[in-house]
């Protein structure tokens, strides 16, 4: 039964190893001289300014929430549509309510006024 | 690998599908409603026609929906205590929130979902659907209790059971985590075979796995250690909450922890867990108990009130006999209706501008609101156990099946503990009979049978403690069926 | 009647729910008339009842009445029961006639109370009256218990009627030496009301594990199964049993030591003191051990503990109300007491002279509190002896009654007092001459107190010149009553003359069958002679106790006063009633308050000063250190459940 898991196990080794040598090798490898411009914030290169932890407004965590919340729920069609073929009907009735819910809720942001920023 | 298609058997479901479906129908005429009230009396129809489902399903269905979901006799029971309590919930808010002037149209949807929650726990046979009904539950509950977005103390009560309820549900996860590792399923019947079968006896996996389920449960149901946040919760949530959760979370509680002791946990672990629910119940009750006597706040009392009243509720349980179970059913009915009568009052009593009754404020209210007080009065004297009203005969129940489990010494430390809950509880009574009014008395709702909604669930809280007081038979035979 | 008993309960119970729903708007006349007239349909149909019960033949006098199955779980049965047969009819007689001359008293005593409070006042008094009734009739523990418990409710909600009354302090004594003794104020209503609640509760305590003893071992709470199963029983588990629920007839008897509820019970009205002293309360105990004298036959040792209870009980009251000031204290003091002789007579065996004295007692006593009312009614609540003085010749007809009344209580001979009380010291001298000595000197104490505050309050010169002019009598609805109860204090001992006289003892016959049925056969070993001597020396002792209290305190005041200096540590030890509120007090009251304190604030509100000083060290710097990030106490909550789930873990895994 454990056999199973064992592509689990070696997923894990895999990525914690690539993490590793990817932190690592270059402490060795790479020549460090650093300079100030390159010890700064990257920024997608533009100038940094200020401090990087101020108040965000609650509009932002309430759409960026929402936008968890949906695409969670999205991803449950992708096992769906791997096996829609042998669930025939039943999955298609099953995905039906499924998103129906999606819809009320969405409706139910949407007219509550959710999505506004303010 | 082709998948199984599940068997749609949903019959024994009935009540949870009407319950969740009426939340969302609630949820959608919040759009489109004006007066926020008329969706309170919504949500009570929806509760009704769930009441007449679960009515017509007695008595019971065997399990369904590939085992994962069971409608026996103790869950359509389990089912009557939530519905019953969340028609008095609904009738409780319906008054307040419009006088408190928080009238909105969420409340009532989220009070459905969580009902739906409850009925799913009580429903389940598998631990996994365990955990959907009581996050449902629960998230909606801590949302609920926040309800009053004005008042600091309602914000401070939903963070405080928000983050102490995850972790609670952190360890009850863990628990289910190394019960599956233990038993190699999440079903209740299943690992109860497996465990009696082919376990270990004293199997340190099965056993942690128990013990982290039980810290769940006993936060749930506020058993002593588990109990921090209840007094805080109680007392900051919005009351019309409190009648609600301080019921329906506890009687969930209890419905699923009876399920997974029984079940999944008899007969090989019955002797470990019976010890742990005897010392936790006897903590639990004179914790509460003795904690209560120095309240000066008539929620925070009640909260401590039912933090003991859950220990006698565990007596029912730690006897681990369908005595037992039958008291501790029994207990809940009477509970529900004592303590959301209790907190039914309580809002009645409070003022507009606080969102907490001292004692203080019940002074002289027998010459004030000679009804509400009567009602208050049975309350109490049902709490204490006084015979005959119903809180006598629960007490009795449990303690005869602790006696017949050989848990003589929680019998009578039960007994001793209701004997000193009487201080506590008289105190209220003194202040509601024997003291005059303060100098701005507490502009409680008149009390009206036939025109407050608040009025009809006080009415209805105290009828049902006098008159099962008086037939306790019709419920001891309905359970005897259970 | 005798199958619509349950008449006797319901018709104060319509007047519970006419006068309590509808009281405020009915005026004071026609409550009255409810409150009055329901009790009176009581007594009425307890009469008839009463007189069908004789005409049958003795075997059969035991009635039950089913009025619905009250409830049934797997093989009990309990039923919504009464049963009527000798001793229930003769205590629905007792308790229904007094309390009628008390409701009729006080539709006077309570008229200057507004409607409202006259309304509540009479619901009330008539629940008190439903519920001592449902109690007397049940037949069975649980409707015993549901009675029990509702007298408790009753006696609670009346005790503090007067709730905006606070603590009367006391005057102190002066002594002839110039000296003062504090003396203990008077608790307010609602304190008093809740003191008598929670008291009585811890005897209801020991009743209710009774209950369940009674439910294990027999399997069934019916009075008939369980007397018919005992003998089969092991004498050990009766002797619980019974021990048990005397814990039960402590409390709500106001027996030692459960005792220091009763004088507080006094901060009610008047009336109310009368019923809880006649009829409805105090009673119930005495009654419970007779009904359950099979059980107590049984348990010898048990019965044995009753007496000896009793007997102390008598004579500890009767020291204290020497010295008391108030007049309703000495009367309440002197209930304890007489309870106690009570209680000496189930206690040897002597069930029917129980039953007997209670009887009287419920005259005599209920005619003290009334005329000590008709008292406060003149003085405008004025209730310390030491104002009072000379009233005999403002109250005549207060002054006659209470006179009787004292007669009967110190036992004067011929009167109802000195028949049952001395038909009780001939059983106790049967038992044990210990037990019968005490008695005997109650007996004298209880005269010579009586006798004091009769002599104070109405004899003599008016001490308080104002007061004693503003005095007058009460008027007729009130003095009435009190005419009526004097003639059966007179008389009621009528009711079972000593077998020595050569007449029938009535009561002991009527209630031979109940107590005859299983008790062993009587045993005659006293002799005509002794019997008489005993008769002559009870009369004697009475008579002295009488005389001794009229020399030293209406003819040589100086004497008593001089004493009293002397015995200065005694007087203060029983003005103080041996101390046994104040250790009370600090004990129960205090300790466990602070132990609450100590469990909410400690525990609860500050977790982490609890584990400190439980030493997990570690724990508390890791809450210290997570309310580095968090505000409130929530980490505190969050490590108390941590710490809970480690010890869980621990016990199940290690154990």
């Amino acid at each position: 039964m454990l056999i199973e898991f064992i592509p689990v196990l070696v997923l894990f080794a895999l990525a914690t190893a690539i993490a590793v040598i990817a932190l690592v090798l270059p402490a060795f490898l790479g020549p460090r001289r650093p300079s100030r411009a390159k010890i700064e914030t990257y920024e997608s290169g533009k100038l940094p300014y200020g401090d990087a932890r101020y108040k965000v407004p609650i509009g932002y965590y309430k759409i960026a929430l929402l936008f968890v919340i949906f695409d969670l729920e999205v991803i449950f069609f992708y096992p769906w549509a791997v096996v829609l073929r042998q669930l025939h009907v039943f999955g298609l009735i099953e995905m039906g309510i499924f998103t129906a819910l999606l819809v009320v809720g969405y409706v139910y942001e949407w007219k509550k006024g959710g999505f506004e920023m303010e | 690998m082709r998948p199984q298609l599940p068997t749609l058997d949903l019959v024994p479901l009935y009540p949870l599908l009407v319950v969740t479906g009426w939340a969302v129908l609630v949820l959608l005429a919040d759009l489109f409603v004006q007066h926020k009230r008329a969706l309170g009396y919504l949500a009570l129809t929806g509760v009704i026609v769930a009441a007449v489902v679960t009515v017509a399903l007695w008595p019971g269905v065997p399990t369904s929906f590939q085992n994962m979901a069971i409608s026996d006799g103790q869950a359509l029971f389990f089912n009557l205590v939530f519905l019953v309590t969340g028609a008095l919930g609904l009738l409780v808010a319906i008054e307040y929130l419009e006088r408190k002037d928080l009238q909105r149209g969420e409340y009532y949807a989220l009070l459905m979902f969580s009902l739906a929650g409850m009925i799913a726990m009580a429903a389940a046979e598998d631990l996994l659907i365990v955990f959907l009904g009581l996050e449902m539950m629960s998230v909606a509950l801590y949302v609920l209790s926040g309800s009053n977005q004005r008042d600091m103390s309602s914000i401070e009560a939903a963070m405080k059971y928000f983050i102490l309820g995850s972790f609670a549900s952190a360890f009850f996860l863990y628990g289910i985590a190394l019960t599956y590792a233990a038993a190699g399923s999440t079903n209740l019947a299943q690992i109860g075979s497996w465990l009696s079968g082919r376990g270990i006896p004293k199997d340190p996996v099965a056993l942690t796995g128990l013990s982290l389920l039980l810290v769940g449960f006993g936060f749930k149901v506020a058993l002593v250690p588990f109990h921090w946040w209840t007094p805080d919760v109680y007392q900051g949530a919005p009351t019309s909450v409190t009648a609600f959760m301080s019921v329906g979370a506890k009687a969930a509680g209890f419905a699923t922890l009876t399920r997974v002791l029984y079940s999944a946990f008899s007969p090989t672990f019955t002797t470990d867990w019976v010890t742990v629910a005897a010392v936790l119940a006897a903590v639990t009750m004179t914790f509460g108990n003795l904690a209560a006597l120095v309240q000066r706040d008539v929620k925070r009392l009640l909260g401590y009130s039912s933090i003991a009243h859950a220990g006698y509720v565990l007596v029912g349980i730690a006897a681990a006999s369908p005595v037992g179970v039958r008291g501790m059913l029994f207990y809940i009915l009477a509970y529900a209706f004592m303590t959301a009568g209790a907190f039914a009052v309580a809002c009645a009593v409070e003022r507009r501008e606080q969102s907490t009754t001292t004692l203080a404020d019940y002074a002289g209210l027998a010459q004030r609101s000679p009804l509400l007080a009567a009602a208050m009065l049975l309350f109490m004297l049902s709490l204490i156990g006084i015979p005959p009203l119903i809180g006598f005969w629960s007490k009795l129940f449990v303690f005869r099946a602790a006696v017949e489990a050989n848990l003589a010494w929680l019998a009578v430390l039960g007994v001793l503990n209701s004997a000193l809950s009487a201080y506590y509880y008289a105190g209220v009574v003194v202040q509601m009979y024997l003291r005059e009014p303060g100098r701005s008395p507490a502009e409680e709702v008149a009390f009206r049978p036939w025109r407050s909604a608040l009025a009809v669930a006080v009415f209805l809280a105290a009828a049902a403690t006098v008159v099962l007081g008086l037939w306790p038979g019709a419920v001891v035979n309905l359970l005897m069926g259970v | 009647m005798l199958h619509s008993i349950w008449l006797v309960i319901a018709a104060p119970l319509a007047g519970v729910l006419l006068n309590g729903l509808l009281g405020r708007h009915l005026g004071r006349a026609f409550v009255g008339l409810v409150g009055v007239g329901s009790v009176g349909v009581s007594f009425v149909v307890g009469a008839l009842a009463l007189i069908e019960l004789g005409a049958l033949p003795a075997a059969e006098r035991s009635i039950g009445v089913g009025m619905w199955d009250w409830i049934t779980i797997g093989s009990l049965q309990v039923g919504m029961t009464l049963r009527a047969d000798a001793l229930s009819l003769w205590m629905v007689l007792v308790v229904s006639g007094v309390s009628l001359l008390i409701h009729l008293y006080s539709v006077g005593y309570m008229g200057h109370e507004d409607e409202r409070m006259f309304a509540r006042f009479f619901a009330y008094l008539n629940l008190f009256v439903a519920s001592m009734l449902l109690l007397v009739l049940a037949d069975n523990y649980l409707l015993l218990y549901a009675g029990w418990e509702l007298v408790g409710v009753c006696s609670y909600l009346l005790i503090g009627f007067w709730f905006h009354k606070g603590d009367e302090e006391q005057a102190p004594v002066v002594l002839v030496d110039g000296s003062q003794v504090a003396v203990p104020p008077n608790l307010n209503p609602p304190d008093s009301g809740k003191k008598a609640f929670i008291v009585t509760r811890f005897g209801d305590f020991g009743f209710a594990l009774g209950v369940f003893l009674i439910w294990s071992t027999f399997g069934t709470l019916n009075f008939t199964d369980v007397f018919a199963a005992a003998p089969q029983v092991p004498t050990a588990t009766i002797t619980a049993i019974t021990l048990l629920l005397f814990m039960g007839a402590i409390g709500k008897s106001a027996q030692l030591p459960l005792s220091v509820w009763l004088p507080d019970a006094m901060a009610g009205p008047t009336p109310v003191s009368a019923l809880i002293h006649a009829a409805t309360m105090v009673t119930a105990g005495v009654y419970m051990v007779a009904r359950n004298h099979v059980l107590y036959d049984l348990a010898p040792t048990s019965s044995l503990v009753v007496a000896i209870v009793g007997a102390v009980t008598a004579l500890y009251a009767a020291t204290i109300a020497l010295v008391q000031v108030d007049l309703k204290r000495v009367l309440a003091y002197s209930t304890i007491s007489q309870l106690g002789y009570m209680f000496l007579a189930v206690g040897v065996g002597a069930y029917a002279a129980g039953m007997f004295h209670l009887t009287t007692h419920a005259f005599f006593k209920a005619l003290l509190f009334l005329a000590a009312g008709s008292v406060m009614h003149a003085l405008h609540d004025v209730i310390d002896i030491r104002r009072m003085g000379g009233l005999r010749r403002k109250m005549p007809v207060t002054w006659l009654t209470f006179l009787v009344g004292a007669l009967a209580l110190a036992g004067f001979p011929l009167t109802a007092g000195f028949f049952s009380k001395d038909e009780i010291l001939l059983k106790a001298f049967e038992f044990s001459p210990w037990l019968w000595a005490v008695g005997l000197l109650t007996a004298l104490v209880t005269a010579l107190y009586t006798f004091r505050a009769l002599i104070v309050a109405f004899w003599g010169q008016p001490r308080d010149w104002p007061l004693y002019e503003k005095a007058h009598e009460s008027p007729p609805i009130m003095t009435a009553p009190l005419a009526i109860l004097a003639i059966l204090a007179l008389l009621g001992g009528l009711l079972g003359l000593p077998i020595v006289f050569g007449v029938p003892n009535w009561l002991s016959e009527w209630l031979a069958p109940i107590f005859a049925a299983h008790a062993p056969a009587e045993k005659h070993m006293l002799s005509v002679t002794t019997e008489w001597l005993l008769l002559g020396i009870s009369a004697a002792v009475a008579l002295v106790g009488i005389a001794l209290a009229y020399w030293l305190y209406a003819q040589r005041g100086d004497i008593t006063a001089r004493l009293t200096v002397t015995l200065r540590p005694i007087f203060v030890l029983l003005i103080n009633k041996y101390y046994l509120d104040d250790i009370y007090n600090a004990v129960f009251a205090r300790g466990g308050q602070r132990l609450a304190a100590l469990l909410a604030q400690g525990l609860d509100k500050a977790a982490i000063d609890g584990i400190v000083d439980g030493g997990a060290r570690l724990f508390v710097r890791g809450g210290a250190w997570l309310t580095q990030f968090e505000d409130g106490h929530i980490p505190h909550y969050a490590l108390g459940m941590f710490v809970g789930a480690l010890v869980l873990v621990a016990y199940l895994v290690l154990r």
